[in-house]
């Protein structure tokens, strides 16, 4: 059974243009599974809805967010009374930006107010060590640390929780090459020893070294579900016209860009989100958005594939 | 790094020290210029009700035991380089030194003040604090309605009020003055001093809190909504604890030094409250001063409340830099992470 699933999530915002109150649907009947012992890599152009996804998994989307849709832990639905109660025991975030620190805590404190078993000081020095920061790091403030720093702080709190699922927004961006291994291998170890990792991320290439499977999101859905073995050579395996064009935009593959971009949320077209730039697009596409369904041990969003 | 700051707090008080001198300079050049091309005759204010009796000689002998009737230039100097040897000179309606006048009607004032500043800053801050964790529901409104009310009410009409109420009608404390009256100086005890200061300083305070709340109101709703505190949700915390770790040291810094710059309202609150309950205070004192034309106390007292007002100030800012570690602490300690190869 998987520890988290996500059926048919939707969000939306309200917006006041003047006195007119408008609804943005941002993210649409997206699908997403997390197994116990495994990593799973999201990735996806900016915009398409990753931190939101991450947000609404803990409960923590903006007051003006309104969400429909089911998401489970662990088979049971995770009410928003649950997700009050799971979120930093069970359910751990390492944030997207340097930005969720309190600037005015010493981030040794910060690290120690999510240890929710043992010694507190104890666990946090030790996630420290191993994350290369030295002891007077922990009585620093936010201010003080380089952006590397910070983003191993941010780290080391997901790490000392001790939850079973960690869901990281790109936790990597601005570290060092030796760093960025470290970490991806901490995730590897934890994923390894029973836990969840959605590991939100740019980097596809790394993600490929330690992932398991990998989902492509696109305007605020998932168009396809992966294992990781099926990204290589031009990318035949490859399900989706939009995860396919994605990997060979990859320097080191093609390197041939899609042309065009990503339809902003309040103009969404009808039909297959992606019809405007697929290259094998046909008037059925654009009648109804396809229906996620399994195709060769993953899943994907498109009529056409095979 | 200790030595760092240390070097740098004091250019920072150097800067602070020169800065008020040169505008006590200006203002003691500028109130003195005003006062003496005003309608005031400082003739008349020493010799009161008997002027009709005073000949003209005996007025020139005045004049000239002032010193008034030498160049304005010439009287400035006069009067500056004895208040460089720390002589303020004498009060002419009290007749006596106006340094010992200013001090001893400042003791009065600032036992008002202080009790005026501290009650208005906690209670003001609690408010702000409460209306921003309760946004948008009742307790809100009322707290923001009080505040916006309270912001374009005179203070003298909300003294009188509270005078009317409290010592009129309900006789619960006397009315006005700064110790009973008929009462022998050395037979007037504390519980009297404090009996009498209890109103005027309700009414500075109920003024006062003003300001704070809704400083603290704002500058709480922005902390909630900021990332660390939605990541410090992600973590577990909610609530007061969420509250205490997070929101607390974030709001509470620039609340102080906000209470600390207010001086200068608090000097001009006190004036008109201490006019209304009788108290013998600086703001009284400066009122008598100036209805009566006493040129020296006048000018004793504005040295006096620049001072005080810049001395807000430099507390205010003083405050910040010791209490926010970003001021306090110096710059990010670079360095790379040693790996372990
Ligand atoms: N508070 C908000 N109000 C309205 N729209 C929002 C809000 N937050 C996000 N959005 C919109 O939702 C969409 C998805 O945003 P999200 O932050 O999840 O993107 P992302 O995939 O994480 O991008 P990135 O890679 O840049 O982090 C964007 O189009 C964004 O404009
Ligand atoms: S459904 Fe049609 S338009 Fe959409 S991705 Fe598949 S082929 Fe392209
Ligand atoms: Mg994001």
């Amino acid at each position: 059974m998987p520890i988290l699933e996500v059926e048919n999530l939707s969000v939306s915002f309200k917006q006041y243009t003047g006195l007119k109150q408008k609804t943005h649907k941002v993210i649409s009947s997206l699908n997403v599974t997390l197994e116990a012992g495994e990593i799973l890599a999201v990735v996806g152009a900016s915009g398409s809805g990753k931190s939101l996804l991450a947000h609404a998994i803990l409960g923590i989307l903006p007051r003006n967010a309104s969400i429909c849709g089911v998401i489970k832990y662990a088979g049971e639905e995770l009410t928003p009374d649950r997700q009050t109660v799971l979120r930093g025991k069970e359910i751990a975030l390492v944030p997207q930006s340097v930005n969720f620190l309190d600037p005015l805590m010493r981030v040794g404190s910060q690290v120690r107010t999510s240890v929710k078993n043992g010694d507190a000081v104890s666990v946090q020095r030790e996630v420290f060590e191993r994350y290369h920061l030295r002891q007077e790091v922990e009585k620093m403030y936010p201010f003080q640390l380089s952006g590397g720093m910070a983003r191993r702080t941010l780290l080391s709190t997901a790490m000392v929780s001790g939850a079973k699922v960690i869901i990281a927004d790109e936790p990597t961006p601005g570290l060092d090459p030796d760093v960025i291994k470290e970490a991806l291998n901490n995730f590897r170890e934890v994923a390894d020893n029973g836990c969840a990792v959605m590991l939100i991320t740019h980097d596809i290439e790394s993600a490929l070294n330690i992932a398991d499977k990998i989902a492509v999101f696109y305007a605020g859905t998932t168009v396809e579900v992966a294992p990781v073995e099926n990204f290589k050579g031009h990318g035949e395996e490859i399900r989706h016209p939009y995860s396919k064009a994605l990997w060979r935009a990859l320097p080191q593959n093609d390197f041939i860009p899609i042309p065009g971009s990503q339809p902003h949320p309040s103009s969404l077209p009808a039909g297959c989100l992606f019809a405007p730039r697929c290259v094998m697009a046909t008037p059925e596409c654009r009648q109804v958005q396809p229906e996620m369904r399994k195709l060769r041990g993953g899943m994907v969003r498109c009529i056409h594939a095979t | 790094m200790r030595k760092y700051i240390g070097g740098k707090l004091g250019l920072f008080l150097l800067l602070k020290g020169l800065r008020m001198a040169t505008l006590l300079f200006a203002i003691c050049l500028i109130s003195f210029l005003l006062i003496k091309n005003s309608p005031i005759d400082p003739i008349q204010a020493y010799i009161g009700a008997d002027m009709l009796k005073v000949g003209p000689e005996q007025r020139e002998k005045i004049a000239e035991y002032w010193g008034v009737d030498q160049p304005v230039m010439v009287q400035f100097l006069n009067w500056g380089s004895a208040l460089l040897t720390g002589d303020l000179g004498t009060s002419m309606i009290f007749r006596r030194p106006v340094i010992d006048i200013i001090g001893e009607r400042f003791l009065n004032s600032l036992a008002l003040m202080i009790s005026a500043w501290v009650l208005s800053g906690m209670i003001g801050f609690a408010m702000g604090v409460v209306a921003a964790m309760k946004k948008g529901t009742w307790i809100d409104r009322i707290i923001k309605w009080y505040c916006f009310t309270l912001a374009s009410t005179p203070t003298f009409w909300m003294g009188l009020l509270i005078l009317i109420v409290f010592a009129v009608w309900l006789k619960w404390f006397p009315f006005g003055m700064g110790v009973p009256a008929g009462v022998l100086a050395e037979n007037v005890t504390m519980v009297d001093r404090i009996n009498h200061l209890i109103l005027p300083a309700i009414t500075l305070s109920i003024v006062g809190v003003a300001n704070v709340a809704l400083h603290t109101r704002q500058k709480l709703i922005d902390v909630l909504a900021s990332d660390y505190v939605l990541f410090a949700r992600a973590r577990g915390e909610q609530g007061f604890v969420l509250f205490w770790r997070h929101g607390l040291r974030n709001v509470a810094l620039p609340a102080i030094t906000l209470q600390f710059a207010a001086f200068s309202e608090l000097f001009g609150g006190a004036v008109l409250t201490e006019q209304v309950f009788s108290y013998p205070g600086l703001g009284q004192a400066t009122v008598e001063a100036g209805l009566r034309g006493d040129v020296p106390l006048l000018l004793g007292l504005v040295i006096f409340s620049t001072i005080f007002v810049f001395v807000g100030n430099l507390l205010a800012d003083l405050s910040y830099r010791l209490l926010d570690p970003r001021m306090r602490e110096g710059r990010r300690y670079d360095f790379k992470p040693q790996i372990k190869k």
